[in-house]
């Protein structure tokens, strides 16, 4: 799946800022369509970060985090050219991940 | 002796069309399913890719995503209850125009974080958003929830294993769950 992962890193001192925006329709289930029938809920649940082999940071969400959801975090350690790990999986089972080098 | 030779010349002819069409199609799927997920971006998510994941998704924490009251939630995910502090930053918009897209962060100067979590009372289910932090993390969370209505927002922080709360009121004028 090409392209639903877009994250930008980058190291200052000993911690690395990371932002991330991950394309997807996080549909909570609440919602109805043009005919009046619930769109059933569709939302990403787990997002990892993974660094050096090792996890960093994980998300769970709910159908309540916004659509292309956004998130922004910062871990201790992490150098220019290091490799960052983000991979997502939802509801659905579908998946995506993306390997970033830390600017 | 002839004729086999001719049968095989055949075969391999037809073995390499064969090839030449496979990357071809596979091309094609590419490019269709990249048309595809640049016009609808929710098209994306149903592509039956197979799941590569490394990702556990059974670390997901079904019961506490379905909780009604922040008690439940707490209990269901923590298996606590927390109490109100100062070193427990939320920053959320008094006023939310579009309760789509509130945005929210949350900071700590507590030490030893290792989980936070993101609560909208008044939403169908109470839980947004949970997050792990293992050691050596920094606890600063931002990112953007869907509020269905004006609501208390509360930020739960797990430090040396005790919970800290902060709370907030955002007024919300469009709600996020309902269009």
């Amino acid at each position: 799946m090409a392209g639903t992962i877009r994250v930008r890193a980058t190291a200052s001192g000993d911690t690395t800022e990371v932002q991330s925006l991950i394309r997807h329709p996080m549909d909570s289930g609440f919602v109805k369509d043009a005919k009046g029938e619930l769109i059933p809920a569709h939302h990403i649940e787990v997002v990892e970060f993974e660094h050096g082999g090792k996890t960093v940071f994980t998300a769970l969400w709910g159908p309540a985090v916004s659509k292309d959801p956004y998130l922004k975090f910062s871990f201790k350690g992490g150098k220019a050219g290091d490799e960052l790990k983000v991979s997502w999986v939802d509801n659905k089972g579908a998946s995506d991940s993306l390997v970033a080098k830390i600017q | 002796m002839h004729k086999r030779k001719y049968s095989v010349g055949i075969t391999m002819e037809r073995q390499m069309t064969e090839f030449h069409d496979a990357p071809d199609a596979v091309r094609r799927t590419i490019l269709k399913g990249a048309v595809v997920g640049g016009l609808a971006s929710f098209g994306l998510g149903a592509f039956p890719f197979p799941a590569f994941a490394d990702v556990d998704a059974k670390q997901w924490p079904g019961d506490a995503f379905k909780a009604k009251s922040e008690a439940e939630t707490l209990k269901a995910l923590y298996g606590k209850s927390a109490e109100a502090s100062d070193k427990v930053s939320l920053d959320a918009p008094e006023i939310a125009e579009n309760g789509a897209v509130v945005p929210i962060a949350v900071a700590t100067t507590l030490p030893n974080v290792t989980g936070l979590a993101i609560l909208v009372l008044e939403n169908p289910n109470v839980l947004a958003a949970a997050y792990k932090i293992p050691a050596g993390a920094q606890a600063s969370v931002a990112n953007r929830l869907k509020m269905a209505k004006t609501s208390k927002v509360v930020a739960v922080v797990e430090s040396g294993g005790k919970l800290y709360s902060a709370s907030k009121e955002v007024k919300v004028t469009v709600g996020g769950c309902g269009g």
